[in-house]
């Protein structure tokens, strides 16, 4: 007898959903994904929810204490826990709001009633609970979560690129945008995307997160003194999606 | 866990149990007389529930539609960031309408700084904008919608039972990415979309070949199209006739660009969108509702259908009459009926668009060069969802003081309380599964995008005034840093 399909759920907390639209984007692929797994929880696309889960995939960042403890209560339930997006596994763009003081983004969003929101600083998931694998991006690439996806079927641990954005940026023969006079985080991100916002005509935002062992120092040096961008215009771009680094920025 | 909000809510009866609620979407019982309590409404796009109390003589006495999502700030993140990133990061409110949000946003900041752009330009966003309506349409049809109608509970169920008009929808919506693809690059949070143009253009070659694939996908619209006029007696039989806001143009079925139009009011320009779009507070609600010159209005395929249907292209016009939509139709439901109806209509606008570009030929234009300046600007873009407005102001250098998104879902939740109201006596006494179907039904039809429309939702049930107004009146002496 055939053993039992791995039961797979998804999961979202502040986001957009743009990554589990990627998902159904699979078309096709994702009909032949299903013959595999078992989808026990996915609000977008079914109705129901059944713990406990072989895998959870979870989208959206930590945003109030009420996410914190469901967060908990799934990663109890769920043996391998993935972050899906950006937002999930290093805050992104959520995290822009944590520059201001608490006060002004409630007031500024919600004026004298801002008081009867929940809300805390933006956190990726990986700060609230371990988290056993990450799929970076904003969105995530479609192809990387299929791969993924079948190592975690396969029990392998799934390999994400550890060198730098520009490594796959040269492959695919873009001309480097500081040689355009525009500043670009390719030098310290994360690859594993191609290099797809550079190859679209725009720069690399950093969305996949820091590449282990960045050296924003260098790159702050490499944009300000070489580039001859403003303080401002670099901290502008570091602090788009890397607002929950400890690095300061 | 329970993410119904804290604060208290009027009503004993229908307020949500604070413990921890059933599993999702399933119907718990208390004794004494009924609550079905919807806890997180599944194939929507974010979190929202839906609270029906049931009286000991099986009387519907109160259905309430809340949400608890997680709110994001996104006026607040853009504060102090440069108009070379807003619509970047405004892309992010929403994975579906990633496309529409950049437009809006570009409009807003390209109206602020005095840019513009080329014709070309406005033709590439227009097809960029019906990409996403198809693929958002498409989406909601096949992979929310269809469910409903054919009894199960997902789209997975139906790759057995039902794969050949599955498959169908797959492949149309799959086009729609590919579409998307070709002219924005991305289908989500798509990359070329610039201030002032295109950061990288389509090839001629492209153009021509997902021509092709349009003209071809005609038999897939028209199977489609059978598919849901088949399935139309499937959509409960309401009506309630509201106010319906859409953009307005003589050129076309506007999606891009037109005044604000409405069945029950006049025209008026996009920058005076706050005098249509008025957003007040009542006690019973968790959500800001938004009137215009009746109690409530509704905006999405349906409003602008009723409102342009007389811009449509041929075939769209014909699969209006097959599955029996006819102008100034009153039945909520069949806001998915004008889904479809837009889908191709998109495929038949896009083909004439795309032969303008060829006729033309592509230019390659220069990077747009900005020189930032303090202005205003408003952006009003209908998404698939509906009428969607950004407005911000800038300071002199090129920085955002004031934003304002005004989110298409935000406009329907009076409009989505209020069928409720008037829906739920006619199902009184039903089995319960039958009232969470049809309500959820509901909810689902107007393909409700609660993440997008968080921003504006007050817990407090009191009289006040929005959070964040608009650029049109700054509060005297703030400054950027404020």
């Amino acid at each position: 007898m055939a053993k039992a399909k791995p039961r797979v759920a998804f999961f979202d907390f502040a986001g957009c959903e743009g990554d589990q639209l990627q998902i159904a984007n699979l078309e096709e692929t994702l009909l032949d994904l299903l013959e595999h797994i078992e989808v026990v929880a996915f609000r977008e696309v079914k109705t129901g929810d059944e713990p406990p889960y072989d895998i959870a995939f979870i989208e959206g960042s930590i945003t109030r204490p009420q996410d914190e403890a469901r967060v908990k209560e799934i990663r109890k339930q769920s043996t391998f826990l993935v972050a899906l997006g950006a937002c999930a596994t290093i805050g992104g763009i959520n995290c822009l709001k944590n520059f201001h003081s608490e006060a002004i983004y409630r007031t500024q969003v919600y004026g004298d009633r801002a008081r009867w929101y929940d809300t805390y600083p933006a956190r990726p998931v990986g700060a609230v609970v371990k988290v056993d694998a990450e799929l970076h991006g904003c969105p995530i690439d479609r192809s990387e979560f299929l791969r993924v996806t079948k190592e975690l079927l396969l029990g392998k641990r799934p390999w994400i690129p550890d060198y730098p954005v520009c490594v796959e940026c040269k492959e695919v023969g873009n001309i480097c945008r500081y040689d355009l006079g525009r500043p670009c985080l390719g030098i310290v991100s994360r690859a594993g995307c191609k290099a797809c916002c550079v190859t679209e005509g725009a720069t690399c935002w950093g969305c996949r997160g820091l590449a282990p062992h960045a050296n924003l120092d260098a790159a702050r040096y490499v944009m300000e003194d070489i580039g001859g961008f403003s303080r401002e215009e670099a901290q502008d771009l570091m602090r788009l999606y890397l607002g929950w680094t400890q690095a300061p920025l | 866990m329970n993410d119904a909000p804290k604060n208290a809510r009027p009503g004993k009866k229908a307020t949500a149990p604070k413990e921890t609620p059933p599993p999702t979407s399933e119907a718990s019982v208390d004794k004494q007389g009924k609550q079905i309590f919807v806890h997180h409404l599944t194939r929507v796009e974010g979190h929202g529930n839906i609270v029906v109390s049931i009286d000991h003589n099986d009387k519907i006495e109160t259905c309430r539609w809340e949400v608890p999502e997680a709110p994001r700030f996104f006026e607040a993140m853009v504060l102090g960031r440069s108009w070379r990133d807003i619509h970047h990061i405004t892309s992010r409110i929403c994975g579906i309408c990633s496309i529409g949000h950049q437009l809006a946003s570009l409009q807003a900041t390209e109206e602020a700084l005095a840019i513009r752009p080329s014709e070309q330009t406005h033709v590439l966003r227009k097809l960029a904008l019906h990409g996403e309506n198809m693929q958002s349409h498409l989406l909601h049809l096949g992979y929310l919608v269809l469910p409903d109608l054919l009894n199960v509970d997902s789209v997975i169920p139906l790759a057995q039972s039902h794969p050949k008009e599955l498959k169908n929808l797959i492949a149309l919506h799959r086009l729609a990415n590919e579409f998307s693809r070709v002219i924005s690059g991305r289908t989500t949070h798509p990359q070329r979309l610039i201030p002032g143009g295109m950061g990288k253009l389509p090839t001629a070659e492209e153009l021509k070949d997902i021509r092709k694939q349009l003209e071809d996908s005609v038999p897939k619209l028209k199977a489609a199209a059978e598919l849901f006029a088949a399935l139309r007696e499937k959509f409960p039989d309401f009506e309630r006739p509201t106010e319906y806001v859409a953009l307005v143009s003589e050129a076309e079925y506007p999606l891009y660009w037109g005044d604000i139009g409405s069945s029950h009011d006049k025209r008026k320009p996009a920058r005076f969108y706050m005098d249509t779009a008025k957003e007040y507070m009542v006690p019973h609600s968790t959500a800001k509702w938004a009137r215009n010159v009746k109690q409530s209005y509704m905006v999405g395929a349906l409003a602008r259908y009723n409102l342009n249907h007389a811009m449509l292209h041929p075939l769209a016009r014909k699969v209006a009459d097959q599955v029996g939509l006819t102008p100034m139709s009153t039945n909520p439901y069949f806001n998915n009926l004008a889904q479809l109806v837009e889908v191709v209509h998109s495929v038949e606008d896009s083909i004439r668009h795309i032969d303008r570009l060829l006729t033309k030929g592509l230019k390659r234009e220069p990077y747009p060069k900005v020189e930032p300046r303090a202005g205003k600007g408003v952006g009003a873009v209908e998404v698939p969802r509906g009428l969607l407005f950004h407005a911000y102001e800038y300071d002199d250098d090129g920085r955002i003081v004031r934003a304002d998104c005004v989110i298409p879902t935000n406009q329907n939740h009076a409009n989505i309380q209020h069928d409720l109201d008037e829906l739920t006596p006619t199902i009184s006494g039903k089995s319960e599964a039958e009232i969470e179907l049809t309500l959820s039904m509901l909810v689902r039809a107007y393909d409700p995008c609660i993440s997008c429309s968080t921003h504006l939702i007050d817990m407090s049930g009191q009289e006040g005034g929005r959070g964040v107004r608009f650029v049109r009146e700054p509060k005297a002496g703030e400054s950027r840093k404020a």
